[in-house]
C-alpha cells in the first residue's frame, strides 16, 4: 500500500511538470480548424477573426496561432462574472479592452512581430498564447 | 456575429445624399443592411463589420460620421456585479450555515465514531449535506479548474478545488471503508471543506466590494456625461437621449447643466466649470466661438452650441479611453511578478505533493499522530493558504487607483512605464514660456531713437511679424491694431533661427529680433542700451527694430508668470527636485524671470532646436529628467526626456502627446503627478513585499516545516481564512491611494 500510493504521487509529480510545462495544448490556427468557441453557440468565425469565450477561468480558445502581417481580430465574449474576468491584456503591445458580461468586444490584434504573445486578465489567472509564426 | 450600429451623418442636405450614403454603406463587405434616416441624420446597420469599416464608406463618399452609442454600459456593468456579489455572499452563508456547526459539533467532543455502523450512517449524511454545500457554493471551483486543466493551465479555482475536493474524497474514503487507514488517520474534514468554500467565498465577495471603489475614478468620469441633452430641432428644444444627438445639432445648456458633447458656442454666453476634466477650479468664460466639451458644467448664464465632436470622438471619451488603457498597463516592476504568477500554480501543486510524500513516508512518531492524516492535512492546507491573487493583483490594483487619482487631478498618464519613471525623477526642467509664465505676452513699452514715432516703431514690427503664430509676435500685432496702425506689405521676409526676423518693407530692409540679430547685421545698439537694461532687469524681453541699417527701438514685452508658479516651484525643491529653467530668452531676462520664482539653474539663449540637446547633456550628467512643454513647440525635448509632461490650458490640450498631460496648465500639476507616481510606486512595492512574504511564509508552515522545531501546524480552515483575506488586504491597501490630496491644497 505504502509503495503503491508513493509511485502514485511521485506519477502525479511527473504528469504536473509534463502537463503544465513540456506538453502543448491544442492550438487553434486561424481559418484551418473550427475554435472550440462556436460550441458555445457563436456565429462562425470569418477569416480574419476568431471569437474567444472567456468563461470558467479560460480563454477558448486559449492557443492560437496566425502567420505574420495576416490580419488578426479577436472577438470576446465574457460569460464570467467575475471581476478576474473584466479585461483582456495584451502586455506586450499595451493592448487591452475591457469586457462587460455577455457583450462581445472586438480587438484588433497586431500580427508583425513574431513569436509567441501571452494575454490575460489584470491577475493573470486567465491565460492565453497567440502565436505568431 | 452580426451587430446593429446607428451612425450619425453630417453633411446629408439632399435627398440623393441618402441614397449615396445608403450605397457606400451596402457595399461594405458584411453589411446585411443599411438604412439612412434622413430626418434624424442617422444610419442604421447591421451586418458583421466592424464600426470602423463603415464610418471609412461615409468618409470617402463624401460625408462626415460618428457611431451613437448606448449608454446603458455602465449601469449594466454595475447590475452584473451586484448579482455577481450577492450570488457569492449567497454562498458564502449557505456554505457557513452547513459549516459552521459541523465545526461546532466536532470541537465539543460529540463525534459518532466512524466504525460504529450508526456513526457511519451519521458521517454518510454529512457527506451528502457537505457535498450538496461543494455543489452550490463552490462549483466554480471546479469548473473553473477542470476547463483550466484541460486548457493546461492552472489557477486559484485549481488550488482551492483540489484543497477541498482532496479533504471531502479523502473523508468519504473513510467513512465508507474507515480500516483501509490506521485509527489515527481516521478523522473526517468534511467541515474543513465547506467552511474554506464559505471563507474563499465571503472573502471574493469583499473584494469585489473594495474592488469596485478602485475604479471610482474612471466611474466618475463616465457619469459626468449627462443621459439627455435639450437639442433644438424646427425651432423646437425637445430633450433626446445623449446617444441620439448628431454632428452639427443645436443644443441649449441652462445654468447647472452638464454639457453633453462637444461643440462651439453660437449664441450666448456663460462661466463653465471644467474642474473635473482640468482639476482647475477656476471657471472658465464662454463667448461665441469659443469651445464647450462634453462633461463639464455650465454654471451662470445660458448658451447654444453646435456638436461638433459626438460619442468616442469626445475629449472626455478620449481621457476616459486613456485612463482605462493606462490602468491595464503596468510598469517593469509588476512584469518580473507575471513571470513568478505564470509558473506559481503548478509550482504549488509540486509543492504540496512532495509535502504529502515527505510527510507520509518521513513523519514516523513525530506528529503524533498517524502519518497519513498528518500528509492530508499538511497536503490540504499547502493547497488553500497558497494565493496567487494577492501576487496578481498586487500591481494592477494599484495602478488602478493611482491612475484612477491621477485622472480626477487633471493628469493623464499614459501608462505603467511614465508612472514609473515619474516616481524616479531628479530633475524638472520648465519651459519658461506657457510653462511659468502665462504664454500670454503684452506689449508694455515702446523706447524709440529720437525722432522717430512710436507708431511707426510699432507698424513696422507688427508688419514684419503679421504672419507669425509665435507669441511674442502676436503680442506685438495684438497692440498695433489695438492702435489701429496699417500694416505694410512685406518682401524676402526671412526667419533668423534664435535671433529674429528680416524683409523688406517699402525696399528697405527691416530687421527685428534680439541683439545678436542687430549685431549680425552690424546694428549699433549702444543709444537705447540704458533703457533695454532697464526693461531686461525687470523680466521684460526687450525686441530691437531696425530700419535701412538704423535703430528705430525697442519694443518691450512682459510675460506674467502663472500665479501659482511660485508656489509650485517651492514645493518641487521641497520634494527633492532640481529646478531648471529653459528658454530661448537672454541671460537677463531668464535670470529675473528665475529669481522671481524661485530657480537657481537657468539655461537661457537655447534655440527651439536646442532644447533636445540641452535635455540630452543633463541626462549625460546622470540626471532623470522630466521636461515640462507645450509638448507642440517642445516635441523633440519631450520626447528625449526620460519623462514628458504636456501642459494644457484647459481641455484644447493635446492629450496624446505626451508621456504626462496635465490638463490644468499649472505647474501643480507637475507635483501631483510626481507625488501619485512615488505613491503609487510605493504601494505596489508593499503590495507585492506582502503578496512575497504571505506566500513564502504561508506555504512552508502550512507544509509542516515548523512543526519538527515548535509543534505548530496550521488549521486548513485558517489557511482558508488568510488566503481569502490576503487579497482583500492587497486591494483595501491600493484604496489608501484614494485619499491623496492635491498640492494645491497642501
Amino acid at each position: 500500500m505504502i509503495i503503491f500510493i508513493n509511485i502514485i504521487a511521485t506519477s502525479l509529480f511527473v504528469f504536473i511538470i509534463w502537463w503544465f510545462w513540456l506538453s502543448s495544448p491544442k492550438v487553434y490556427k486561424l481559418g484551418t480548424e473550427k475554435s472550440d468557441a462556436k460550441k458555445l453557440d457563436l456565429e462562425k468565425s470569418d477569416s480574419e477573426t476568431i471569437d474567444v469565450i472567456v468563461d470558467n477561468g479560460v480563454y477558448t480558445p486559449s492557443h492560437i496561432e496566425v502567420n505574420q502581417g495576416q490580419a488578426l481580430t479577436l472577438r470576446f465574449l465574457r460569460k464570467d462574472a467575475s471581476l478576474c474576468a473584466e479585461k483582456v491584456i495584451f502586455e506586450d503591445w499595451n493592448l487591452s479592452a475591457d469586457l462587460p458580461v455577455e457583450r462581445t468586444v472586438e480587438l484588433k490584434v497586431p500580427t508583425d512581430e513574431k513569436g509567441e504573445h501571452a494575454f490575460t486578465c489584470q491577475m493573470q489567472m486567465y491565460r492565453g498564447v497567440l502565436n505568431i509564426k | 456575429m452580426p451587430q446593429k450600429y446607428q451612425l450619425s451623418i453630417n453633411g446629408l442636405s439632399c435627398a440623393g445624399c441618402v441614397s449615396t450614403v445608403e450605397t457606400a454603406l451596402n457595399a461594405v463587405e458584411g453589411v446585411v443592411q443599411a438604412t439612412v434616416n434622413f430626418a434624424e441624420h442617422t444610419a442604421m446597420v447591421e451586418g458583421d463589420v466592424s464600426v470602423e469599416q463603415l464610418l471609412t464608406a461615409v468618409k470617402n463618399a463624401g460625408y462626415e460620421a460618428a457611431e451613437l452609442k448606448d449608454e446603458s454600459d455602465t449601469e449594466q456593468k454595475q447590475a452584473a456585479e451586484f448579482a455577481h456579489y450577492r450570488q457569492l455572499l449567497k454562498q458564502a452563508i449557505v456554505a457557513g450555515i452547513a459549516g459552521v456547526p459541523l465545526f461546532g459539533f466536532g470541537m465539543s467532543g460529540f463525534i459518532p465514531s466512524l466504525t460504529s455502523p450508526n456513526g457511519q450512517l451519521i458521517w454518510f449524511g454529512i457527506a451528502l449535506v457537505t457535498l450538496f454545500v461543494m455543489v452550490y457554493s463552490g462549483r466554480q471551483f471546479f469548473k473553473g479548474a477542470w476547463h483550466s486543466f484541460r486548457a493546461h493551465n492552472a489557477n486559484m479555482d485549481t488550488l482551492i478545488a483540489l484543497g477541498t475536493g482532496t479533504a471531502w474524497v479523502y473523508s468519504l474514503v473513510i467513512t465508507i471503508a474507515p480500516d483501509v487507514v490506521p485509527t489515527l488517520a481516521q478523522h473526517a474534514y468534511f467541515e474543513a471543506a465547506v467552511i474554506i468554500i464559505a471563507l474563499i467565498n465571503f472573502g471574493s465577495a469583499l473584494e469585489m466590494r473594495a474592488r469596485g471603489k478602485t475604479s471610482e475614478a474612471i466611474q466618475r468620469l463616465i457619469q459626468l456625461q449627462p443621459k439627455t441633452a435639450r437639442v433644438v430641432r424646427d425651432g423646437k428644444e425637445i430633450d433626446i437621449p445623449l446617444g441620439q444627438i448628431g454632428l452639427g445639432e443645436t443644443l441649449r445648456v441652462r445654468p447647472g447643466e452638464q454639457i453633453a458633447v462637444d461643440g462651439d458656442v453660437i449664441d450666448g454666453h456663460s462661466s463653465v466649470d471644467e474642474s473635473m476634466l482640468t482639476g482647475e477650479p477656476m471657471h472658465v468664460e464662454k463667448k461665441q466661438g469659443d469651445e464647450v466639451v462634453a462633461g463639464t458644467i455650465n454654471v451662470s448664464g445660458t448658451f447654444l452650441y453646435q456638436s461638433k465632436r459626438i460619442g468616442a470622438d469626445t475629449v472626455l471619451a478620449k481621457i476616459i479611453q486613456l485612463v482605462r488603457q493606462a490602468q491595464s498597463s503596468k510598469p517593469a516592476i509588476g512584469r518580473i511578478v507575471d513571470k513568478v504568477a505564470a509558473i506559481f500554480v503548478p509550482t504549488v501543486l509540486l509543492i504540496a505533493i512532495v509535502t504529502f510524500l515527505v510527510w507520509f513516508n518521513f513523519s514516523g512518531q513525530l506528529a503524533g499522530q498517524d502519518n497519513v492524516s498528518f500528509a492530508i492535512v499538511t497536503t490540504m492546507t499547502v493547497l488553500i493558504i497558497a494565493c496567487p491573487c494577492a501576487l496578481g493583483l498586487a500591481t494592477p490594483i494599484s495602478i488602478m487607483v493611482g491612475v484612477g487619482k491621477a485622472a480626477e487631478l487633471g493628469i493623464l498618464i499614459r501608462n505603467g512605464e511614465a508612472l514609473q519613471g515619474a516616481a524616479k525623477l531628479t530633475t524638472i526642467v520648465l519651459d519658461k514660456t506657457g510653462t511659468i509664465t502665462k504664454g500670454q505676452p503684452t506689449v508694455t513699452s515702446l523706447d524709440v531713437i529720437e525722432a522717430d514715432s512710436e507708431e511707426r516703431l510699432l507698424q513696422l514690427a507688427a508688419s514684419l511679424e503679421q504672419g507669425s503664430e509665435h507669441p511674442l509676435a502676436s503680442s506685438i500685432v495684438k497692440a498695433a491694431r489695438e492702435k489701429e496702425l496699417a500694416l505694410f506689405e512685406v518682401e524676402s521676409f526671412n526667419a533668423v533661427s534664435g535671433k529674429g526676423v528680416v524683409g523688406n518693407i517699402n525696399s528697405e530692409q527691416v530687421l527685428l529680433g534680439n541683439s545678436k540679430l542687430m549685431e549680425k547685421y552690424a546694428i549699433d545698439i549702444s543709444g537705447i542700451h540704458e533703457q533695454a537694461e532697464q526693461h531686461l532687469q525687470q523680466a521684460e524681453t526687450v525686441v530691437y527694430l531696425a530700419s535701412a541699417g538704423k535703430l528705430v527701438g525697442i519694443i518691450s514685452v512682459s510675460d506674467p508668470i502663472k500665479e501659482d508658479s511660485v508656489k509650485a516651484i517651492k514645493q518641487l525643491h521641497a520634494i527633492g527636485l532640481k529646478v531648471v529653467m529653459l528658454t530661448g530668452d537672454n541671460n537677463k531676462t531668464a535670470e529675473a524671470v528665475a529669481s522671481s520664482v524661485g530657480i537657481k539653474h537657468v539655461i537661457s539663449d537655447v534655440l527651439p532646436e536646442d532644447k533636445e540637446n540641452q535635455v540630452r547633456l543633463l541626462q549625460e550628467k546622470n540626471e532623470v529628467v522630466a521636461m515640462v512643454g507645450d509638448g507642440i513647440n517642445d516635441a523633440p525635448a519631450l520626447a528625449r526626456a526620460n519623462i514628458g509632461f504636456a501642459i494644457g490650458t484647459g481641455t484644447d490640450v493635446a492629450i496624446e502627446s505626451a508621456d504626462i498631460t496635465l490638463m490644468s496648465g499649472s505647474l501643480y500639476g507637475v507635483i501631483d503627478a510626481i507625488n501619485v507616481s512615488r505613491a503609487t510606486i510605493r504601494n505596489i512595492k508593499q503590495n507585492l513585499f506582502g503578496a512575497f512574504i504571505y506566500n513564502s511564509l504561508g506555504i512552508p508552515i502550512a507544509a509542516g516545516l515548523l512543526y519538527p522545531f515548535f509543534m505548530i501546524l496550521l488549521n486548513p480552515m485558517i489557511a482558508g481564512g488568510a488566503m481569502a483575506m490576503s487579497s482583500v488586504t492587497v486591494v483595501l491597501n491600493a484604496n489608501r491611494l484614494r485619499l491623496m490630496k492635491s498640492g494645491r491644497e497642501k
